[in-house]
């Protein structure tokens, strides 16, 4: 700033190159619409303004959140102190918060994933009596909203004496169908069953077919339902709301939902600030899930949609 | 006190209430309770040691369990902080219908003892020596947690209502602070005209604060005799409650903004909602919740229905109890004790919990305490006064937990269509004789 001579930008004296095809106004054969711009733009206020907010008020106090506009900064800067205090208030219980769900992803997810992908290749590549009710059943079940099989699943757990435990959480993540589906579907695309054939005429035995012919060709698909588990299991709320009564193994959902309701309580801490830095600070590591497993899973999605 | 997102857990919880009250009807009777359990024994208890689970929220407690664990060395509190009502209950009538997992103690609100201690889910303390303890308590809470000669819990605090107001917005539009409902009446549509924003308090239909309402207006629309009830919301106090509230909801000045939710905070803290009549717990809350008003809130004695009254009323309030099916009940009640009669009072007061007390409400200490978040103001006593002008032949429904949650889908019409106050009183009524005849209890007219 105190030089403005030097700072004179290359932009401006050369202009940038354009990576895109030359202008021509004929060939553009993409149609635009004003109402589906105005939509979408819509659309990008709807999701991204939420997020805006939850970063803009991760920077205010308790005081702050009360006297300021709620789109826009505070006097006070406090992110830091309010991380800091996220971490450190109640005795660090938030780290315990994030062990936990991280547990829960690994083993839950993780093991969803697992079963999904053995589960799927069996059914897409081997045939056997029953396969069309199995078949039945997993579409039926997709239609089945967790929530509505919480009740039961939870007096179930009470019985075997698993409830209050982790198990309570991590077991009923375990089945996801339709992280199954779509496996199912992707394998019976991915895999040439002659392939198989292939490396069953040389001998190999199915464990082996599987592990090193199948999973390889597998994996754009095993990483789209990890990432479909992952973020369902992340973001789980009622199940171990229900599930769980000690506050030792809830997930973050459940331990900022406690934070909130703090609020509500005669003589209870109001915590709001570190309810919005937490909140902030738990949808950090599923942003960094989605991109940096983005390119697996995109190209995921379009495996077999077209045929060569 | 609660939002929407207790809703489904509601009805969880009646399911499980449902449930409470048929393992209730078939279980037999024990009355292995009733002997006297002599301090020998307590201290002995205390002496061998053992585990207790405590399910509380009340956030002094942790201070409270660290120093009971210095005094006696072989006990082991196991402090579950649930901190919010609803789940709080659910899994307290979810353990006590199963039968299995209650805690030793248990945190309960007074409004919602009766369905606990009418269905023998909680363990009658007198025979522990609670019934000797009565005179420690203000008349408000002893009178909640006793049933003739059972005691079912130790009041733990109190919450005598209060009326706190923002003095920097009365300033500002130079209106008096009332002292009557009336000018209460009159302060409210000076301070709307006066700013459009403003108001002079919240309301959406909150089921707590109408029943604290009546309950200082002199009306008693309960009337509870074991398993005999009466419900009838037609008396004089009613009506004086109706014909102030109705005015100030057909006037709409009343903020439509729900207790305790983040816009609630925002509109004490930034003038928009000028008075809360309240319990004397609040200032803890604000403190934390309101910091950025800190030196604008004053507290003042709650207005009167007629001039001259004293009469107040409780909002909130819980007390410790033993549920039935604790395990180790000497080692609880020896908890419960010392932490709502003994050392743990003076520990919680110091914290900013609200006694029940009369020892502690009474001390020169407490009286004279200044609080900074009142610009120094002496609040406590103004709460101590209010406590003692408490009447005390108050009861809430054995069933009130329930009563409550219809509260909206009935009182609540008055508020957002052309229903009145005494319709929405009268629906509420006509639910709850419905409710409690379909439970088995003897409604009477």
């Amino acid at each position: 700033m105190s030089t403005p001579v030097t700072t004179a930008s290359p932009a401006k004296t050369s202009s940038p190159p354009r990576l895109r095809t030359p202008r021509k106004p004929a060939p553009d054969k993409r149609r635009r619409s004003v109402l589906m711009t105005v939509l979408m733009a819509l659309m990008v206020l709807y999701t991204v303004v939420p997020l805006i907010w939850l970063v803009i008020n991760s920077t205010k106090t308790q005081a702050g959140l009360g006297d300021s506009n709620g789109l826009w900064f505070a006097h006070d800067f406090a992110l830091w102190d309010n991380i800091r205090d996220t971490f450190t208030y109640h005795d660090g219980i938030f780290g315990r918060w994030l062990l936990n769900t991280l547990l829960y992803v690994v083993l839950g997810a993780g093991g969803a994933t697992l079963l999904a992908v053995l589960g799927g290749y069996a059914l897409a590549k081997f045939d056997f009596p029953g396969k069309r009710a199995i078949f039945a059943v997993v579409i039926g079940a997709v239609a089945v909203p967790g929530t509505a099989l919480a009740v039961p699943t939870f007096l179930m757990f009470s019985k075997m004496g698993l409830t209050d435990t982790p198990w309570a959480v991590i077991i009923p993540s375990l089945v996801s169908p339709f992280g199954l589906y779509l496996m199912w579907v992707f394998a019976a695309e991915a895999i040439p069953t002659e392939l198989l054939e292939a490396a069953r005429m040389d001998g190999a035995s199915e464990v082996r077919t599987f592990f090193q012919v199948a999973l390889p060709l597998l994996a754009p698909g095993i990483v789209t339902v990890l990432l479909f588990t992952t973020v369902a299991t992340w973001n789980n709320y009622f199940l171990p709301l229900i599930m769980l009564k000690d506050p030792d193994w809830y997930p973050l959902t459940l331990g900022l939902s406690a934070w909130s309701n703090q609020a509500q309580t005669i003589g209870g801490d109001v915590i709001f600030n570190l309810v919005i830095t937490g909140s902030l600070l738990t949808i950090i590591p599923l942003i960094a899930a989605f991109l940096f497993l983005q390119k697996y899973w995109q190209s995921g999605l379009a495996a077999g949609s077209v045929k060569e | 006190m609660r939002r929407t997102t207790g809703r489904i857990l509601r009805g969880i919880a009646l399911v499980s209430t449902l449930a409470l009250g048929a393992t209730a009807c078939g279980g037999s009777d024990d009355d292995s309770d009733t002997k006297a359990v002599s301090a020998a024994d307590i201290k002995a208890a205390l002496d061998k040691g053992g585990n207790i689970t405590v399910w509380a929220w009340e956030p002094t407690l942790k201070t409270v369990a660290a120093d009971f664990q210095k005094k006696y060395p072989k006990v082991k509190v196991n402090l579950v902080s649930e901190r919010s009502g609803d789940k709080h209950y659910t899994a307290l009538s979810n353990a006590i219908s199963a039968g299995k997992g209650a805690p030793d103690v248990a945190q309960v609100e007074y409004f919602a003892l009766g369905q606990y201690s009418l269905t023998k889910g909680l363990t009658d303390l007198a025979p522990y020596g609670a019934d000797k303890l009565a005179s420690k308590y203000t008349p408000g809470p002893w009178n909640a947690v006793s049933d003739g000669d059972k005691v079912y819990g130790l009041p733990m605090d109190s919450g005598p209502m209060a009326l706190f107001y923002n003095k920097k917005v009365f300033d500002k539009y130079k209106i008096a602070v009332p002292t009557t409902w009336d000018e209460y009446l009159d302060a409210a549509r000076k301070l709307h005209k006066a700013d459009p924003k403003a108001y002079i308090a919240n309301d959406a239909g909150d089921a707590g604060f109408t029943t604290s309402m009546l309950w200082q207006a002199g009306s008693r629309p309960y009337k509870v005799d074991g398993t005999k009830v009466g419900i009838n919301f037609d008396d004089a106090g009613a009506k004086k409650f109706e014909t102030v509230w109705q005015k100030l909801i057909d006037e709409k000045l009343l903020a439509p903004v729900n207790g305790w939710t983040d816009d609630w905070y925002k509109g004490l803290g930034d003038g928009t909602i000028a008075t809360l009549a309240t319990g004397a717990w609040m200032p803890a809350n604000f403190s934390t919740g309101v910091p950025n008003a800190k030196g604008q809130w004053r507290a003042a004695a709650m207005p009167a229905w007629t001039k001259g009254d004293k009469a107040s009323a409780e909002n909130g309030g819980s007390s410790l109890t033993v549920p039935a099916l604790a395990k180790n009940k000497e080692l609880a009640y020896a908890f419960t004790e010392y932490a709502n009669s003994g050392d743990g009072v003076a520990t919680r007061v110091s914290e900013g919990a609200f006694p029940a007390t009369k020892a502690e409400l009474e001390s020169a200490d407490f009286q004279s305490k200044k609080f900074d978040y009142f610009g120094g103001q002496e609040a406590n006593k103004i709460f101590a006064e209010s406590a003692a002008n408490v009447a005390s032949d108050w009861s809430y429904l054995p069933f009130q937990a329930y009563a409550n949650s219809i509260f909206n889908d009935t009182v609540g019409k008055a508020y957002v269509s052309n229903a009145t106050l005494a319709d929405g009183l009268k629906a509420w009524q006509d639910a709850s004789v419905k409710y409690g005849e379909e439970q088995g209890f003897t409604i009477e007219k």
